[in-house]
């Protein structure tokens, strides 16, 4: 866009319709003389951003006009952009006053904007940070992001910082996130948390002088400890953790106290035991900085999630325990009956032959002199409980009796998707998904929660009801199916194959005699054309479709589904419905590894007029089921009856561009996308959505049934 | 079209192929060979499974003749065909049959890969009938007391398309295999590469850590063949890093993310 620059009188009569001055009463010349003295790129640019902020929040869009000048001087229009869509985002998410705060508070933009550029950040860095911290030995761990920004563990999760950079560039920033993970897994790995479990230990740590410094000092004296372990075990991570160090400025000179308790702690025999000991050898003040990497100690948070661990695997343990001595005892006695054990049975753990120094190798239990096989779930747990102790603690050993322990107690507690309206609202069992806002031309994150929601069977007389009446019908459409079914196509005349192909020879055999060159083309091979098709019916469940429309779904998902089975496509049937973006509800009617069945015949029985239709969310929750199935043919089929329309903003143009955009995403993905509707008026919005050619109008809903089978027949052929 | 004959002779292992016993498995086959039973060998991919068939082989003194089963694989592609010399047809027998007809054991690696059809030819060999019906010859062979029939799969594939079905695993003994442990595997390492013990050691411990990724984002973990790779690499001055990468990491997955963590897992070890 180039030509002159705008006037002041332009530039006012845009910001006079973007503010909606005559209600909103901004002054828009404020923001325009700022803006007058731009370049003419730079203030399209600006009109251009403020238009679309606007469509949000026009007090938004007034003060990033006022501020965009100031922005632009600063950043270039990439970054400005960013800028302006964080505040729009957290419009979304926290509301008005945050988004203000982050136009007005630039500079603090600015600044983050640089960390950002050279740091690294958790969220990025997660999907490598996390296989490398489980690939460490040990218990499974997770990563989250910290809210303190600090670098913790409470032994089952490493919380780390949201943004690290401390270093110039980002690759040594994202090494300091690597050495955190190790530093902290080797704290679990080691036996660091164990002051937690031991009195004795516990009461040496804290002492009556117990301060902050006692930690600290407790912390660099087990980090001698820990870095000598990931010496021994990652030597490669260790070279990279001291040129972190010396990147950090963190080497200082040693006391010869300190060198002195290095020399024990660097031991490969040396235990938490020790590091306790040599606390009181050394002096506050021998202290080395803490660097980088190792973080600080949590020890509270610990207790809680230690304490819960030991109570609720002890338990596993045990019953684990009693379920292999019963299964021993059953392939004794080759004896169906059930046996019970006595909670005296104790298992012993086999010496080891070998002498190991990683703790995490799996050792092995006898019962009654006997090798006892472990399940992989039982490894884990010996695993898991040998990181906490060192070793099986031996009341661990002991089989638990019947009924001692209740499994379920220590499940965690999961919320019910189904009760998200009673009490208080939540959002677990959800997913979250984007929502395109076609004004302000960018995304809101995050933004639908959908549910999967189960249909539960009836099984009344609608299915055979439907099989009768159109029984002609499902004779005809059987026939054509069969037809399309890939079989064994002999082909002829080939280099290789299973046999001879008679004709082909015999002319062979005449060209060579004739003395023509005689062709190597003479077998015959039987070749199955295999159908790779996925494809998912979405239907619609909105409250529009109560009466004749939802028996014409019905009755096309019977008659089709009976008809896939002959073709042995791979198909999955979605309902879908909800009110305003917080209740999206997709409902599970059949899945792509459900058999079709009397449950499945019977969830279709039951598909009930719900609410609203919101159809962006449902497309882009099919594409994420598409992504889970490997098929050269994806196609998603939607059985509508309107345009999408919602209980709230989700109507007319927002709404059509929206389901546009999930369409664009689905297609880019590589699944092929096609409606099926009985609204008349859906020309005039269909076209525009799905593409000219990829829906189809049926005016009579009675012949939806059959209609919906023989579009099917016509896509996939 | 020339096909190449097989020559079962040509397959007599004269020097002992390296394996090392990891419990009785060579004694149970010595056993079943004896009974003349056919052998199933379970186990993930680059355990062993096929250095043990050339091993087993050479201890029973037998020929080996191997068929590295295929989606494509025929049922003539095992028995025979008939073939044109000369202006006429010639009976060409397939790996199976010449196995057969000359007592040698016949090794049908990953077997599940082959068609449906095709593993129910060897069905007759499989139990006592121990016979090679060859349908487009109108004859039966019946197989000499040296021959043995054995196969292989990895029931860590969980696709429904490539299981073993139960009257094809039914009929035989079955050997299951595992990765060795720790301190066996790194010992194989240095055995066939000639690398030093302390890499060795570093190598399995990085194969442990591939392994404990199975299930959160890798199918498979490093097979035993995969660290033999690298290791032989390393011996030719390949940086361990590099040669963990290509030989292994590559070789497991093309997912970026993963590719990364790896990297970072086998630069932190050596």
């Amino acid at each position: 866009m180039s030509g002159q620059k705008l006037t002041l009188e332009e530039i006012i009569a845009v910001f006079d319709i973007c503010f909606e001055v005559e209600f909103s009463f901004i002054k828009s010349e404020e923001p325009a003389q700022l803006i007058v003295k731009q370049s003419r790129s730079n203030q399209d640019f600006i009109l251009n951003l403020t238009k679309r902020i606007a469509a949000t929040n026009q007090e938004l869009a007034f003060q990033f006009a006022m501020n965009s000048s100031k922005a632009l001087a600063a950043m270039d229009q990439h970054m400005v952009k960013a800028w302006a869509m964080t505040a729009t985002d957290n419009y979304d998410q926290k509301g008005l006053f945050p988004a203000m705060t982050v136009i007005r508070e630039l500079d603090n933009f600015v600044h983050t904007a640089h960390i950002n550029a050279c740091g690294a950040v958790l969220e990025e860095e997660i999907s490598v940070l996390l296989p490398f911290a489980q690939g460490l030995s040990g218990r499974k761990l997770k990563i989250v992001e910290a809210t303190d920004s600090q670098t913790y563990t409470d032994t089952e999760t490493l919380f780390l910082p949201a943004i690290t950079a401390l270093l110039e560039e980002s690759k040594d920033n994202f090494l300091i996130y690597k050495a955190s993970v190790a530093f902290l897994w080797a704290q679990i790995q080691c036996g660091t948390f164990r002051v937690q479990l031991d009195p004795a230990l516990n009461k040496q740590l804290f002492v009556s002088d117990y301060t902050e410094s006692h930690t600290q000092k407790f912390l660099a004296l087990e980090a001698v400890r820990l870095e000598a372990y990931i010496k021994r075990e990652l030597p490669g991570l260790y070279r990279d953790m001291q040129m972190l160090k010396q990147k950090t400025g963190e080497h200082s000179e040693l006391s010869d106290d300190w060198k002195q308790v290095t020399k024990k702690l660097t031991n490969i025999k040396a235990s938490v035991e020790d590091t306790l000991h040599c606390l009181n050898l050394i002096d506050d003040n021998d202290c080395p900085a803490p660097c980088c990497y190792q973080g600080t100690l949590k020890l509270d948070k610990v207790d809680a999630v230690m304490q819960k661990r030991i109570k609720k695997e002890k338990a596993y343990f045990r019953v684990a325990l009693s379920e292999l001595a019963i299964d021993a005892k059953k392939n004794d006695t080759d004896d169906a009956v059930e046996t019970e054990i006595d909670s005296n049975k104790k298992f012993n753990v086999k010496p080891r032959v070998h002498e190991q120094t990683d703790v995490s190798g799996v050792i092995e239990l006898e019962l009654d002199g006997e090798l006892m096989p472990l399940p992989e779930h039982v490894k884990q747990l010996i695993t898991s409980i040998i990181v906490d102790f060192g070793e099986i603690p031996p009341e661990h050993l002991y089989a638990a009796g019947p009924g001692e322990y209740d499994l379920k107690k220590y499940d965690e507690k999961q919320l019910d998707p189904n009760d998200v309206w009673q009490g208080t609202y939540h959002e677990e069992g959800a997913e979250l998904y984007n929502e395109w806002n076609f004004k302000r031309q960018h995304y809101h994150k995050s933004w639908c929660v959908l549910r999967e929601l189960e249909i539960k069977p009836v099984y009344d007389d609608f299915v055979e009801t439907t099989l009768d009446k159109y029984k002609g019908l499902l004779k005809s459409l059987r026939h054509t199916f069969e037809i399309l079914r890939g079989e064994d196509k002999l082909l002829k005349r080939q280099v290789y194959g299973d046999d001879i192909d008679i004709d082909a020879l015999v002319e062979a055999w005449g060209d060579a005699k004739s003395g023509m060159e005689m062709t190597n083309r003479v077998f015959t091979k039987k070749h199955k054309v295999e159908r790779n098709v996925a494809v998912i019916f979405m239907v619609d469940m909105s409250g529009s479709t109560k009466g004749w429309i939802n028996d014409a779904e019905r009755e096309s998902l019977i008659l089709l589904s009976e008809v896939l089975q002959i073709l042995g496509d791979r198909f999955a049937i979605y309902g879908f419905s909800g009110m305003t973006r917080k209740r999206c509800e997709s409902y599970k009617i059949k899945a792509f590894d459900e058999d079709y069945n009397e449950e499945i015949k019977g969830r279709i029985a039951n598909i009930k007029p719900q609410d609203y239709t919101r159809m962006g969310v449902f497309i882009r929750h099919m594409t994420r089921l598409f992504s889970e199935v490997d098929a050269s043919t994806k196609l998603l089929i939607t059985l509508s009856d309107g345009k999408p329309d919602d209980y709230d903003t989700y109507r007319g143009e927002y709404g059509v561009e929206d389901t546009r955009q999930a369409l664009y995403e689905a297609h880019r993905d590589g699944i092929h996308s096609y409606c099926i509707t009985i609204d008349e008026q859906a020309r005039d919005y269909l076209p525009h959505m799905y593409g000219a050619a990829n829906y189809s109008v049926i005016s009579d809903v009675a012949q939806l049934p059959l209609k919906v089978s023989d579009i099917y027949r016509r896509l996939t052929t | 079209m020339q096909s190449k004959a097989l020559k079962p002779e040509e397959y007599f292992i004269k020097d002992e192929p390296y394996y090392q016993s990891v419990g009785d498995e060579i004694k149970i086959f010595e056993a079943a060979y004896k009974q003349k039973l056919p052998i199933l060998l379970k186990g993930p991919t680059g355990c062993g499974k096929t250095r043990f068939m050339e091993h087993m082989a050479w201890r029973l003194k037998r020929p080996l003749i191997t068929v590295s089963c295929h989606d494509d694989l025929t049922a003539s592609d095992l028995v025979g065909r008939f073939l044109i010399s000369g202006g006429e047809t010639v009976w060409v027998d397939g790996p199976l049959a010449r196995s057969v007809r000359n007592g040698a054991i016949c090794y049908l690696d990953e077997i599940v890969e082959a068609r449906k059809d095709t593993t129910v030819v060897i069905h007759p060999l499989a139990d006592d009938r121990r016979v090679l019906p060859m349908e487009k010859v109108g004859e039966i062979i019946e197989a000499t007391p040296d021959f043995c029939l054995a196969i292989s799969y990895n029931p860590g594939y969980q696709s429904v398309m490539k299981d073993l079905k139960q009257s094809t695993r039914q009929r035989f003994v079955a050997l299951e295999f595992d990765y060795p442990d720790a301190a066996l595997e790194a010992q194989i390492i240095v055995k066939e590469t000639a690398i030093d013990l302390a890499t060795a050691h570093q190598l399995v411990k990085f194969a442990h850590m591939t392994r404990d990724l199975k299930g959160s984002g890798l199918d498979e973990g490093a097979s035993t063949r995969l660290l033999v790779h690298a290791a032989k690499l390393i011996h030719e001055d390949i940086a361990p890093v590099t040669a963990c990468k290509t030989a292994i990491s590559q070789a497991l997955t093309d997912d970026s993310d993963m590719l990364n963590a790896m990297n970072e897992l086998s630069s932190s070890l050596f």
